[in-house]
C-alpha cells in the first residue's frame, strides 16, 4: 500500500496535465465552434455528426489511432520545417482526450444557444444591442448552465478515459490499473481507480461551484473556486516545468510492454544504467507492442527488451521460419540495424515462446503431450489468447500446420489466461513459455512437435539515438548479455504475480545477486 | 414626425400588413386597433425594423430608417414587448439600465435614470432595484419592461399592448400615469391594442386595422360618430354598450 501511495504524486500530476490542459483545449475549440454554428444554422448538423463520430470512437481505439496519426504529421512537419513531433507518450493522448472532450461541449454550447426563449432574443434586438452583444450579454449568459453542463460531462469522461492513456506511453492514474491487472496487484488497481473517480468528483463539483458562484453572483464563492482552479493549474503547469527542468541530464527512457516480465526486465534495466553508467532513467510503461517498436524507432523511447521471434513475425512479416535458431537472430540482428538503425545489444539469455498449454490433469486423461495430438479433440474444445494472439502469424501457421481447428476461440487478458485454463472455463492457453503461473497452476505446455512456433530470445533493443550518444549505457547493458535463464525469470515472474513483490524489488535482488 | 408610406409585409403565403400609409405627429399617440392577425404588432415592430417591410418606407422627421444601422435606430427608439421580455438574469435595474449603457451614458446618470423611472412606474427603487424578474408579479414585470422602453430617453416610444396583464385597477392607474408621462416627456407614441376601452381613454387619434390594411384613422371622437365601415361600427359598439349599462344604474 504505502509503496503504492508512494506513486501517487507522480501519477496524479502526470493525469492532472493530461485532463487539465485536454479540457482547456476542447474548450477553447467547442465553445468558440458552437456559437459559430449557431450563427450558420446549415453547418450545425454536419458539425455535431462528426464531432458525435469522434465519440462513437471507442475511447482506446481513438488513442491507439494517435499515435500512428502523429507519426504521419509528424514526417510531414519533420521534411518541411525539420520539427519532429513525438508521436507516443504525451502528445497522442492529449490530441485524443482533446478530440473526446469536445462532443458534450459543443453539443451543449449549440443547444444552450438554440434553448433562449425567441421573446428574449427579439427584446435583445429591441433594446438596440448588435449582434455580438446580443451573443455576449443575453445568449451566453443564459446558455452557461447549459455549457457548464457539458463541461461537466466532458471532465468526467476525461479524467476516466486519460486511464487509457497509459497503452500510448502517457504515464497518468492508469498506470495503476493497467500494471496492477497485470501483476495482480489489486491494490494498485484500486488505487488507481479511487484516486481517478476522486478527481473526477472534485473536478466536478469545482466547475459547478463556479457556475453556481457566477450565476448567484457571490463573489466570495467566485474567488475560492477559480482559485482552486488556479491553484490545480499552477500545480500541473509547475510540473511541467519540473518535468523539462529538474533532469536536464539526458535521461534513458526505457519502454515496457503489458505483462510482468516486461516490468521487471525494464526495473532491471534501469537498476543496472544506474549502476553501471550512472544515467537517470525514466520508465515508460504498458506499451502496447508494436507501439513500443514505433517509439523506439523514432527515439521516443530508448530501450526496450523485445524477442526476436517476435520482431520475425510482426515487424519483419516472414512466415517461414528456419529451423536454424542462428539464423532467425542473425537475420533479425541484421534487419534491425539496417532498415531502422536499431541496434541489438544481445540476448539476455532465455527465451519465451508462445506456447499451448492445458491443465495438466485434463491433458493426460486426454493423453495429449503434443500439439499434434489436438486436432481430433479441438474442434469441441474452446482455445483462450492475449489480445494480440488470434491476429498474429503464430497463430495462423500453428493452424495450417496442424490442421487444427478449435471450437471456439476467446481473447482476454493475458493475466487471466491461467487461472481461466486451471479452473477448466477454457480448454486451452496461449500461454508464455517464462510465465511463473504455468506451474503455479499445474499447466502443461504441449510439444510443438513441428517446429512451428518461432524461437522468442528475448534481446535488449537500443534505439539509433541512444546507441550514438550514450554508449555508455549500451556497455552497461552487454554486462546483461546471458545473465538470465528460463527458470530465473520463471521465479521472478513468480514473485510477483504470486508472491505480490513488486517489479522493482525482484529486479533489485537479481542485480544484488548478479556475478559483475 | 413619424411617417409609413406604403408599408408592405409579405410572407411565402401569407400577407401580414398591406400598403400602409399614416402619418404619426410630433407628441401624438396613435393606437392602433383591431383584433388578434390585424397586423398590428408587425406594424409596430416595422417602424423600429425588428421587421423589415418587404417594400414601402418608414421616415421619422423625415429620414428614412435605412440609413441608421438597425441597432442605432433602435437604441433611440424605446419600444416595450407584449411578452415583456426582461432579461432573467440581470436584476430589475440592470433590465432597466440596457439601452443607456448600451448608449455609454455614465454610471451616475444611469443609476439616477433607473430610480426615476422605477418610482414614476410605481415600484419603490430600494425594494426592488436589485430584485430578479422571476421575483416580480406579471404586472410588476409590465412596470419594468415600460421603464426600460423609457430608460434612454427616448422620442419616440412603441409599446405593444403594454398593460394586458395587469389587473384592472393597477391598469387604470398605470393607464392614468402613463398619459401624464408622455404628456410631460412630449412623447410621440404608437400603442397597440385591442382593447377598445384603452383606446379610448389613451389615443389622440385611432388607427383601425383589419386583415393587414388600414380601414381608418380618426380621433376617438370621429370614430364614434362617423365609422368607416361595418368593422368599425362593431369594434364601436361595445364600449358604447359599456357606457349604456353604466348610465342606466346611475339614473335609476
Amino acid at each position: 500500500m504505502a509503496e503504492q501511495l508512494a506513486l501517487l504524486p507522480g501519477y496524479l500530476t502526470a493525469h492532472l496535465q493530461l485532463v487539465l490542459v485536454s479540457l482547456l483545449l476542447g474548450t477553447a475549440v467547442s465553445i468558440p465552434l458552437g456559437i459559430f454554428v449557431t450563427r450558420r444554422k446549415s453547418l450545425e448538423a454536419s458539425v455535431l455528426g462528426i464531432a458525435s463520430v469522434i465519440q462513437t470512437i471507442p475511447s482506446l481505439a481513438l488513442l491507439a489511432i494517435m499515435v500512428p496519426a502523429l507519426a504521419a504529421v509528424s514526417a510531414v512537419t519533420a521534411s518541411a520545417f525539420g520539427v519532429e513531433l513525438r508521436s507516443i507518450g504525451y502528445a497522442p493522448a492529449l490530441v485524443a482526450l482533446s478530440l473526446y472532450s469536445i462532443l458534450p461541449i459543443l453539443r451543449n454550447t449549440v443547444t444552450g444557444i438554440a434553448g433562449v426563449d425567441a421573446s428574449l432574443i427579439e427584446a435583445a434586438l429591441g433594446v438596440g444591442m448588435t449582434d455580438r452583444q446580443r451573443l455576449l450579454r443575453v445568449e451566453l449568459p443564459l446558455a452557461m448552465p447549459v455549457i457548464v453542463a457539458g463541461v461537466r460531462t466532458a471532465t468526467v469522461w476525461v479524467v476516466g478515459t486519460a486511464t487509457l492513456s497509459t497503452p500510448v506511453g502517457a504515464t497518468s492514474l492508469g498506470n495503476y490499473i493497467f500494471s496492477g491487472l497485470q501483476t495482480r496487484n489489486t491494490t494498485a488497481v484500486l488505487v488507481g481507480c479511487i484516486a481517478a473517480a476522486g478527481l473526477a468528483i472534485v473536478l466536478d463539483q469545482l466547475i459547478r461551484a463556479l457556475e453556481a458562484a457566477a450565476r448567484r453572483r457571490r463573489r466570495s464563492w467566485l474567488v475560492a473556486t477559480l482559485a482552486a482552479i488556479a491553484a490545480l493549474y499552477a500545480v500541473t503547469a509547475a510540473s511541467f516545468a519540473w518535468d523539462r527542468l529538474g533532469s536536464p541530464e539526458r535521461s534513458v527512457t526505457i519502454g515496457s510492454k503489458t505483462f510482468t516480465e516486461q516490468y521487471i526486465l525494464s526495473e532491471i534495466l534501469a537498476g543496472r544504467i544506474a549502476s553501471h553508467a550512472g544515467a537517470p532513467t525514466r520508465a515508460v510503461q504498458s506499451l502496447g507492442s508494436t507501439v513500443a517498436f514505433d517509439a523506439l524507432r523514432s527515439g521516443d523511447l530508448d530501450l526496450y527488451v523485445d524477442y526476436d521471434g517476435t520482431i520475425w513475425a510482426t515487424i519483419m512479416k516472414r512466415d517461414r521460419l528456419p529451423s536454424d535458431r542462428a539464423e532467425v537472430t542473425e537475420a533479425v540482428r541484421r534487419f534491425l540495424q539496417d532498415e531502422h538503425g536499431v541496434t541489438v545489444i544481445g540476448s539476455l539469455g532465455f527465451e519465451n515462446t508462445y506456447a499451448l498449454g492445458m491443465r495438466a490433469a485434463r491433458a493426460r486423461a486426454l493423453g495429449i503431450e503434443r500439439i499434434g495430438q489436438l486436432p481430433p479433440v479441438a474442434a469441441n474444445m474452446e482455445i483462450g489468447g492475449d489480445y494480440e494472439f488470434f491476429q498474429r502469424a503464430e497463430w495462423a501457421s500453428i493452424q495450417s500446420a496442424y490442421g487444427l481447428a478449435f471450437g471456439s476461440e476467446r481473447s482476454m487478458d493475458s493475466s487471466l489466461m491461467y487461472q481461466a485454463v486451471a479452473r477448466g472455463e477454457v480448454d486451452v492457453i496461449s500461454a508464455f513459455s517464462t510465465d511463473g503461473r504455468i506451474a503455479a497452476f499445474d499447466i502443461t505446455l504441449l510439444e510443438d512437435d513441428r517446429g512451428v512456433i518461432p524461437p522468442y530470445a528475448a534481446i535488449i533493443l537500443a534505439s539509433p539515438k541512444l546507441a550514438e550518444e550514450m554508449p555508455a549505457v549500451v556497455a552497461a547493458l552487454e554486462g546483461l548479455v546471458g545473465s538470465i535463464d528460463a527458470n530465473a525469470m520463471r521465479r521472478m515472474n513468480l514473485a510477483v504475480d504470486r508472491d505480490h513483490r513488486s517489479p522493482a524489488h525482484v529486479a533489485r535482488e537479481f542485480l544484488h545477486g548478479l556475478q559483475d | 414626425m413619424i411617417e409609413l408610406v406604403s408599408l408592405c409585409k409579405r410572407y411565402d403565403h401569407a400577407t401580414a400588413v398591406e400598403n400602409l400609409s399614416l402619418q404619426v405627429q410630433h407628441g401624438e399617440l396613435l393606437i392602433l386597433l383591431g383584433g388578434s392577425g390585424s397586423g398590428k404588432t408587425t406594424t409596430l415592430k416595422m417602424i423600429n425594423r425588428l421587421i423589415e417591410p418587404s417594400a414601402g418606407r418608414v421616415e421619422i422627421d423625415g429620414r428614412d430608417t435605412r440609413e441608421f444601422p438597425g441597432h442605432e435606430l433602435r437604441r433611440h427608439i424605446g419600444y416595450c414587448f407584449q411578452q415583456v421580455g426582461l432579461f432573467p438574469h440581470m436584476s430589475v435595474a440592470e433590465n432597466v439600465a440596457v439601452t443607456p449603457e448600451l448608449l455609454g451614458w455614465d454610471a451616475e446618470r444611469v443609476a439616477q435614470r433607473v430610480d426615476d423611472l422605477l418610482e414614476l412606474v410605481e415600484l419603490e427603487p430600494p425594494t426592488f432595484r436589485d430584485r430578479r424578474p422571476d421575483q416580480l408579479s406579471g404586472g410588476q414585470q409590465q412596470r419594468v419592461g415600460l421603464a426600460r422602453a423609457f430608460a434612454a430617453e427616448p422620442e419616440v416610444v412603441l409599446l405593444d399592448e403594454p398593460f394586458g396583464a395587469l389587473d384592472p385597477l393597477t391598469r387604470d392607474r398605470l393607464q392614468r400615469s402613463f398619459h401624464h408621462i408622455r404628456r410631460e416627456l412630449g412623447l410621440t407614441a404608437i400603442f397597440v391594442t385591442h382593447d377598445m376601452i384603452e383606446a379610448l381613454l389613451l389615443g389622440d387619434r385611432i388607427a383601425v386595422m383589419h386583415e393587414g390594411r388600414l380601414v381608418q384613422v380618426g380621433t376617438p371622437g370621429e370614430l364614434l360618430r362617423r365609422p368607416a365601415d361595418d368593422t368599425v361600427r362593431e369594434l364601436m359598439t361595445m364600449p358604447r354598450r359599456h357606457a349604456e349599462v353604466v348610465d342606466r344604474f346611475l339614473s335609476d
